[in-house]
């Protein structure tokens, strides 16, 4: 809501000064968003008259004017605008005139003559970027009338940012109610002359839709000149409220609007065909609107029709076909309650917003509807003439907007606000906001006006009590609450553990958008039907990622493009999937029914292992540094890795994580098919593991310490390439005699004595008993039982 | 006698003339060996007459005690030679950098959220989660905004396609998980005579139809909540005035609650801090206001307690939702959000 400052200070004048007054609509909740002078500052410049224009005798392109600037004898002033001429009325800058931008007047020599001045554009005076030439005064402006004073500029703009439960500050007259509650200043109103009735034309007016526009009013007004001009008052009250003058009627229609917060429609009473009828749209019905384009209408949407054709979208936007023009000799004005709920939602459904729908929605003041037709009336026929007839006004009682009594109790409000507030301080505050109010034992019964859709419940009233009393003067209190220590399980640890375990091995925490493009999708999650965005921004944020690899894979080529060769980067967050499986009981409070929407942690790694650096040989990050950080994450659990193929993966370097045998993710090099496609020179090894089963972690357990010898033997077996390390570990974990306390794979070896397509493994086993010190025949029986679990099981040969 | 200085004297220069513990036990045999220097006389003295063989005994006792000195001094000097030389063979160029992994860094979003949540829980909030796809229901209407409400379109909504009961989108914000949070809390403690007070904020991805320097299409935002039988206004206003003075580290931090709307909450207030870079003197991050909008927040509407199974007129509290992604901006002086979202390590090398 935009409006003139100067326009509100004739409804109502508080002794505030701009700021204060700014501050004063802010702090009541009638945020101030913009604050603007209608014209930058400047002096000394005058209402002007051209009388005479010559020739300057040095220039082609320069008139010298003689100019009436007011004093006895006129000034002679060099002019470079193509429109001057001898009878125009212009804005003169005086010598010691300041303009906009700094530029100083003086008397000067132009050419060889001397200039007295300046003639102004508007963009001279910073009032708009029109510089085709002289701005054109009207003809009774008064010659010598300081500029600023003749056309107020010295006037501000304010532009409010109204929350959508204060429909009834759409109009000056609404604001100027607010700013007298406020500031206590005396409110009067905008005054109204009703015309009276000149002819008996009417129309009847047939509500079909009472519950959408329970009450309407129309008055035809014949014989007007719609090619009348719009006086220049008004044109400047609608410009400075950011709407453009049109013409006569359309611009008495937004003026009312404007000042009184009820839109107007204005038809082409010639267009009419016999009653007014208010009903809802009928199957397939279509209309051809004012902005030219034809819509089809659902069957809620409220419809101004007559006798045989639709008109216009009530409260919308009216028809093209009994729009008017400046050929309408006869006007039929409409003014109408149209319930909010007829309303809202259909702009935004249709696509098709106006100040009149933005009022409706939020809700028009069904008190003010005759007022409003009277107004407009007035001004039409002050403006362009007519003989107006009577006004037709129908309502439906029953479907009016019920304003019902709304208790109001002094404890709750104390309660709810902590604050100490009595009966009192209570009755003076609605007695400020001019409530009807009663009392009754548990305090009062609050009565709302017309215009007050918003107040509804007893903590709409709170509130209202509360933005008198003036939030700042409620406490501020330190919190109290019963202390109650806040449960901390050791055996789950929360997602910052992961985040810096992750950080402290050089890893940087991106977050990516978690609507991705559908290529993406196919590529590094095989999902070819991902999640897609009725909506989207962007094609390359039409699907919900079902993968955070994507996202990684696309930071590296932005790094990459960069010059950033090296990239260790990790994200959390969700993914999303389709699923049919109901939620698991834990997870059915935070379950949306058919999405399935995991917390997941991804990571990638590309470039050198290590940064640059003197005392390491610089080797590209391989598999198994990643695998590192991913069993770091994972500990104190011990996941398994099972060779499997994934469509972002090379089939023969990735691998399914599995945490007591569930999946809980992937590890592995991006496939070659995908480093050439996202041109990427080298590869880069990525891992996503599911988050939720990472955050449980499980409690140490004591076991004894031996104070006995340990004794250490080493096992190197030879073996098929195809056997996984993995397979033989956990063989000899399951099958150990109880003295082996422990088993290491040290040593991985292939080449020389060890034939091809073998590998030799070498194992340290440690061997300890709580009790005593081992016997050479135990530790002996004991090795040769790892041997024989490993020969039997996986064809292993003792290296020699 | 002279003889025997003479034996002594030679030793010692044949001690130090050696520099190597090998050769220094050569030289200990030439004297104090079988057939050492001192050991031959000491074979003769069985010759002399008793007196003069005690009194020479004693005077070759006396000379090798000192070689044997001299020898145990000159063994020590050459360890410590040997030592020196392989300290400073051994020394190291301190100043080299050290080897392996450097460190990496959280986002800068994600400090702040952690110490949001850290803030919190000090005063005994826990931290709530919900789900960023999220039912029309949770975002909206449970929310006290009905299909067709005016506020609705504050929030450009992000629709998921094909929703199957009912619309689904992508949440505007994290509102839908107070609904959530509160329906399981009311469940988890329906049996006790009192409701224990819920305390509770909940970080998270937010998704809007929205995008330039200071809008993301999606962006953070932490919720937070309070309901008890005693939560008022002014509790809100203390938790929030003190929650920033921590948060920014400055005590000299002020609020300002101005009256405001949002469907689920009544009363609603904005709320303003006061700038952090001129401390209420305006200046251009403020557009010289000298505030800053921060949050916002009130009281829980009646209707939201009621959808979640709660006595409004039993239980009271208030809400507040806040952007960490604009609270980091102010903390580190970011100036532009596109920042956060593109992943540009040269960025975030910057929050080590």
């Amino acid at each position: 809501m935009k409006f003139s400052e100067a326009w509100l200070r004739t409804l109502v004048d508080p002794k505030l000064p701009t700021r204060g007054l700014a501050t004063a609509l802010t702090m009541a909740g009638l945020e101030v968003d913009a604050l603007e002078p209608v014209a930058p500052p400047f002096t000394k410049v005058v209402v002007a008259k051209v009388l005479e224009v010559a020739q300057h005798p040095n220039a082609d392109k320069l008139t010298l004017c003689r100019v009436d600037v007011g004093e006895e004898a006129p000034r002679a002033i060099v002019c470079g605008a193509p429109n001057v001429r001898a009878g125009m009325k212009v804005p003169c800058a005086l010598a010691g005139a300041e303009l906009p931008g700094g530029l100083a007047i003086k008397v000067a020599t132009v050419r060889g003559v001397q200039s007295d001045g300046m003639l102004c554009s508007a963009r001279e005076l910073g009032l708009s970027d029109d510089h085709s030439g002289l701005l054109a005064l009207p003809e009774d402006a008064p010659v010598g009338e300081d500029y600023r004073r003749y056309a107020r500029l010295d006037d501000m703009l304010f532009t409010l940012k109204l929350t959508p439960n204060r429909g009834d500050c759409l109009s000056l007259l609404g604001i100027a109610r607010e700013v007298s509650i406020l500031t206590g200043a005396a409110l009067s109103e905008p005054a109204l002359h009703p015309v009276a009735r000149a002819i008996d034309d009417r129309r009847e007016i047939r509500l079909d839709a009472p519950a959408g526009c329970p009450r309407y009013c129309g008055r035809i007004i014949r014989g007007v000149d719609a090619r009348a001009p719009t006086p220049a008052w008004m044109v400047e009250r609608l410009e400075r409220a950011g709407l453009r003058s049109i013409s006569a009627i359309v611009d008495v229609t937004n003026y009312v609007m404007l000042e009184l917060g009820q839109p107007l429609h204005a038809f082409d009473d010639a267009k009419l065909e016999g009653a007014i009828v208010v009903r809802w749209a009928r199957p397939g019905e279509k209309l051809v609107l004012i902005n030219g384009k034809e819509h089809a209408l659902e069957r809620d949407v409220l419809m101004i029709a007559d006798e045989r054709k639709a008109l216009a979208l009530a409260g919308i936007m009216g028809g093209l076909e009994s729009e008017i023009s400046l050929d309408t000799r006869d006007v039929f004005l409409e003014a109408a309650f149209f319930d909010p709920k007829a309303i809202a939602g259909r702009p935004r459904r249709l696509n098709m917003t106006s100040d009149a729908s933005y009022r409706f929605e939020r809700g028009v003041d069904p008190g003010i509807t005759v007022r409003a037709m009277e107004r407009g009336a007035e001004l039409i026929v002050a403006l362009c003439g007519g003989k107006a007839g009577p006004i037709s006004e129908t309502h439906d009682e029953a479907k009016m907007p019920a304003r019902k009594p709304v208790p109001l109790r002094t404890g709750r409000a104390a309660k709810i606000l902590g604050v100490r507030l009595g009966d009192e301080d209570i009755a003076r505050i609605l007695g400020q906001l001019k409530l009807r109010f009663e009392r009754n034992a548990d305090g009062f019964l609050v009565a709302p006006p017309t215009h007050r859709f918003d107040l509804e419940i007893e903590e709409d009233l709170v509130e209202e009590v509360a933005r008198v009393h003036g939030y700042d003067n409620i406490p501020t209190r330190p919190p109290a609450a019963r202390m109650a220590m806040l449960p901390l399980p050791e055996a789950r640890r929360s997602i910052w553990a992961l985040k810096h375990l992750l950080c402290g091995r050089e890893y940087f925490e991106v977050i990516n958008y978690s609507f991705v493009e559908a290529a993406w999708e196919a590529d590094f999650a095989g999902n070819a039907d991902p999640i897609a965005l009725e909506n989207p921004i962007a094609a390359q944020m039409s699907v919900m990622r079902s993968s955070l690899i994507g996202g990684l894979v696309g930071v590296l080529r932005h790094n990459f493009a960069r010059q950033v060769d090296r990239v260790r980067v990790f994200e959390t967050g969700r993914a999303f999937l389709r699923t049919d499986a109901p939620p698991d009981e834990a997870h059915a409070a935070t379950a949306v029914k058919g999405y399935d929407q995991p917390h997941r942690i991804a990571g990638l790694a590309y470039g050198t292992a290590y940064g640059e650096q003197w005392g390491e040989k610089a080797r590209r990050v391989d598999f198994f540094d990643v695998k590192g950080d991913v069993e770091a994450l994972i500990a104190p659990h011990r996941a398994g890795f099972v060779p499997a193929p994934h469509p972002a993966l090379h089939p023969g370097r990735s691998a399914r994580v599995e945490l007591n045998g569930q999946p809980l993710g992937w590890i592995g090099e991006l496939h070659p098919k995908w480093l050439q496609k996202y041109e990427l020179p080298a590869p880069a090894v990525v891992f996503e593991l599911d988050l939720d089963p990472l955050l449980a972690v499980s409690l140490p357990r004591y076991a004894e310490v031996s104070r006995f010898p340990a004794v250490v033997r080493d096992l190197a077996m030879v073996v098929a390439e195809e056997v996984a390390a993995q397979a033989m570990l956990g063989a000899l974990a399951a099958g150990k005699p109880a003295v082996v306390t422990d088993v290491k794979l040290f040593d991985l070896y292939r080449g020389s004595g060890v034939e091809k397509g073998r590998k030799s493994l070498a194992f340290r086993v440690v061997m300890q008993d709580t009790a005593r010190t081992l016997t050479d025949a135990e530790v002996e029986a004991a090795m040769a039982h790892l041997t024989g679990i490993l020969v039997s099981r996986f064809g292993g040969k003792l290296r020699s | 006698m002279h003889d025997l200085d003479k034996i002594v004297a030679e030793a010692i220069a044949a001690f130090d003339a050696v520099a190597d513990p090998a050769e220094l036990e050569q030289a200990k045999a030439r004297y104090l060996g079988k057939q050492g220097a001192l050991t031959e006389r000491l074979k003769g003295l069985g010759k002399l007459a008793t007196d003069a063989r005690r009194e020479e005994g004693a005077r070759i006792n006396a000379a090798k005690d000192r070689i044997e000195a001299a020898l145990a001094a000159r063994r020590r000097a050459i360890a410590d030679a040997r030592l020196e030389s392989r300290l400073a063979e051994e020394a190291l160029d301190v100043t080299l950098p050290g080897r392996g992994l450097a460190r990496g860094g959280l986002h800068p979003a994600s400090r702040t959220l952690e110490r949001i949540e850290r803030i919190f829980r000090s005063i005994g909030f826990d931290v709530a989660d919900g789900p960023e796809i999220e039912t029309d229901f949770h975002n909206f209407t449970a929310l006290n905004t009905p299909e067709d409400h005016p506020a609705r379109s504050m929030h450009d909504t992000f629709y998921v396609a094909g929703g199957k009961a009912g619309p689904v989108l992508l949440r505007t914000h994290t509102s839908p998980i107070q609904i959530r949070h509160m329906q399981s809390h009311v469940a988890r403690y329906r049996h006790l005579p009192v409701m224990p007070e819920i305390r509770a904020i909940a970080p998270g991805r937010v998704y809007r139809v929205d995008s330039d320097a200071t809008h993301s299409p999606m962006f953070h935002q932490v919720e937070g909540l309070w309901i008890g039988e005693d939560v008022s206004f002014a509790d809100l206003k203390g938790v929030l005035t003190a929650f920033l003075q921590k948060f920014y580290e400055d005590e000299t931090v002020r609020t300002r609650f101005r009256p405001s709307f949002f469907p689920f909450t009544e009363p609603s207030a904005e709320v303003d801090m006061t700038c952090v870079f001129c401390h209420g003197a305006g200046c251009r991050v403020c557009s010289h206001t000298g505030w800053l909008e921060v949050a916002g927040s009130g009281e829980v509407h009646p209707n939201v307690l009621r959808h979640c199974g709660i006595d409004p007129e039993r239980y009271i509290g208030f809400a507040f939702g806040m952007g960490p992604d604009r609270m980091t901006m102010l903390r580190y002086g970011i100036d532009d959000l596109r920042l956060f979202y593109e992943g540009d390590l040269r960025f975030l090398q910057q929050f080590v």
